[in-house]
């Protein structure tokens, strides 16, 4: 199953996070997982939200530049080697990953891993194929 | 000193008189030999007949650097191309470069007025001149060069760039005269400081910078950190290169060498000549040009007429220091440029027209920066970092191989670049003039 991330640009300021995060709130938007690339001059901040849809939006709607980009949740064990087994898997079938970052699920005390990888569907398939869950939320 | 003090000194009665001949000398002659000239005077109603003294100058139509373009490569050439002996050309970046056509008497005069300069400068025989312009196409190289050879100086043509190479040439060598843009001598004088060595230490007495807009900040700065004495020097390809004005000892304006090079100053928007004093676009003649002599050539230079004679001794009308341009060119370190050319590149990159805006500043390196600013929207954005540096990279090898230009690339976020009643500030030049 697919995850909607929703990425914005972000030039290195001060409080431009606490500006984005407030905004977020206000809409009664809940982040499940958050990541932030950075460079010398700017900062692209990637999230998972309980609502996607919405957030793309109201984050558009405030004059951001926003995008939505299919990504990949997996979920795995929360203990040592789980996340190398999975490096393990898209190594063997050549699949190069872009990015990827962490949340925990504490309901079910599972990690997810969201990835970001060229060849999405082939990497669902693999991992099906190699037992694990893939979900659309958390 | 004064190289030539009966042209430079001459009483204005005389000049006017040498002008008026040469003026009346030389209409004839593009009348006769450049169809250009004869078809825009007809137009007008014009014949050489008319012009009878210097002050009918304004009877006669101006020239534009468009129509220079128009009659790329040898249209406006008034003499037989066998009587050539060197060609320069602007460096061409604005579209088509413009030419100028030198017979052997033209590099006369060039080496003439450069003459005049450099002693200007406080040059003369026994000297050694550091020549960092760059040699070849650009007029900067060669102009100084030939002024050099003309008052026996001894001249490095060292040519621009290299910087560690020419702070020891001028230390093994003793340069006495430095010639480059006055961005790059102080950039050298802090090179200097880095390797551990004070330029205020070295025989260097003068200077004569040019090719870039400078301010009296700049020069005492110069003059501070290198220990010298900085003169502007003014010129451009169209007329002849540098020579056609230079600052004395006073440094109260740019001597204009009118003898052979007439200035008029008029209004930009109605073409109409506006007193002594009063600011407006400069005009050259070059009354003596056997190559390309331009008649009312307009420069998009902005300054205005001293005409009170100097201190120094010299009766030629001085120019002040430039105070801007008629359009919106840019010039930074000696490369032109238009915003357009800027927005011409981005809009082929990203195949929309982008927000963009361009700021330019003397930094720390005391050399002019520009950074272009590049708003990001959603056609270009990545949630992808290197697809973005990507961009950036794209950005400024297009720029560099379009222009010649070395811009710093800055993503920023929509509507992060000032809008000003809907339409966005283009350029922020924070150079002060």
């Amino acid at each position: 199953m697919i995850i909607k991330q929703i990425s914005i640009f972000m030039e290195n300021t001060t409080g431009r996070l606490a500006e984005t995060t407030a905004l977020l709130a206000g809409a009664g938007i809940n982040l499940r997982a958050i990541s932030i690339a950075d460079t010398a001059d700017f900062g692209i901040l990637r999230m998972v939200t309980d609502k996607p849809d919405e957030t793309l939006a109201l984050l558009r709607g405030s004059g951001m530049t926003a995008r939505e980009t299919d990504v990949i949740g997996v979920e795995v064990q929360d203990h040592p080697g789980e996340l190398a087994r999975v490096m393990a898997l898209f190594r063997d079938e050549g699949i190069n990953i872009e990015y990827l970052y962490a949340s925990l699920e504490r309901k079910k005390e599972m990690a997810v891993i969201i990835f970001k990888v060229a060849l999405v569907e082939k990497s669902l398939e693999m991992l099906t194929r190699s037992g694990y869950t893939t979900v659309s939320s958390f | 000193m004064i190289w030539n003090p009966l042209a430079e000194c001459q009483s204005l009665k005389d000049r006017q008189r040498l002008q008026s001949d040469r003026l009346g000398t030389l209409v004839d002659r593009v009348y006769r030999r450049v169809p250009f000239y004869r078809q825009k005077m007809d137009a007008l109603g014009i014949k050489p007949s008319d012009i009878q003294s210097i002050a009918d100058i304004a009877k006669l139509p101006f020239t534009s650097k468009d129509e220079l373009r128009q009659t790329y490569p040898y249209g406006l050439l008034a003499c037989r191309r066998e009587e050539l002996v060197e060609i320069h050309t602007s460096s061409g970046t604005t579209g088509t470069p413009v030419v100028g056509a030198y017979t052997a008497a033209d590099i006369e005069l060039w080496s003439e007025v450069m003459g005049r300069t450099l002693t200007m400068a406080g040059c003369k025989k026994g000297d050694t001149v550091q020549n960092a312009y760059g040699y070849g196409l650009f007029t900067g190289g060669l102009g100084v060069h030939y002024g050099a050879r003309k008052i026996g100086a001894n001249v490095i043509p060292i040519s621009s760039g290299n910087t560690r190479r020419q702070l020891a040439i001028m230390k093994d060598f003793g340069t006495t005269l430095l010639a480059c843009t006055p961005s790059y001598a102080l950039y050298m004088a802090e090179s200097a400081r880095e390797e551990g060595f004070d330029l205020k230490d070295f025989p260097l007495k003068a200077g004569c910078f040019g090719a870039e807009p400078w301010s009296s900040g700049m020069r005492s700065q110069i003059e501070a950190s290198l220990g010298i004495s900085a003169h502007d020097i003014y010129g451009l390809t169209e007329i002849i290169g540098p020579g056609v004005s230079a600052e004395c000892s006073c440094k109260e304006g740019l001597h204009v060498n009118e003898d052979v090079f007439y200035p008029e100053i008029i209004d930009p928007l109605t073409g109409q000549p506006l007193p002594d004093g009063q600011k407006g676009e400069l005009v050259i003649t070059s009354l003596t040009r056997e190559g390309s002599p331009l008649i009312r050539y307009r420069t998009r230079d902005i300054t205005y007429l001293i005409r009170e004679t100097c201190s120094c001794g010299r009766t030629t009308v001085r120019m002040h220091r430039l105070l801007g341009r008629t359009d919106d060119l840019l010039i930074i370190r000696g490369v032109n440029v238009f915003p357009s050319q800027i927005e011409h590149v981005l809009t082929r990159i990203e195949g929309t027209q982008p927000h963009y805006q361009i700021v330019v500043d003397r930094g720390a390196t005391y050399l002019d920066e520009i950074e272009v600013h590049v708003e990001v929207e959603e056609a270009i954005f990545s949630d992808v970092t290197g697809t973005l540096e990507k961009l950036k990279k794209t950005i400024h090898d297009e720029l560099k191989s379009e222009l010649g230009l070395s811009a710093l690339i800055k993503l920023v976020e929509p509507k992060a670049i000032q809008r000003s009643e809907g339409k966005a500030k283009r350029i922020i030049d924070k150079r002060t003039l």
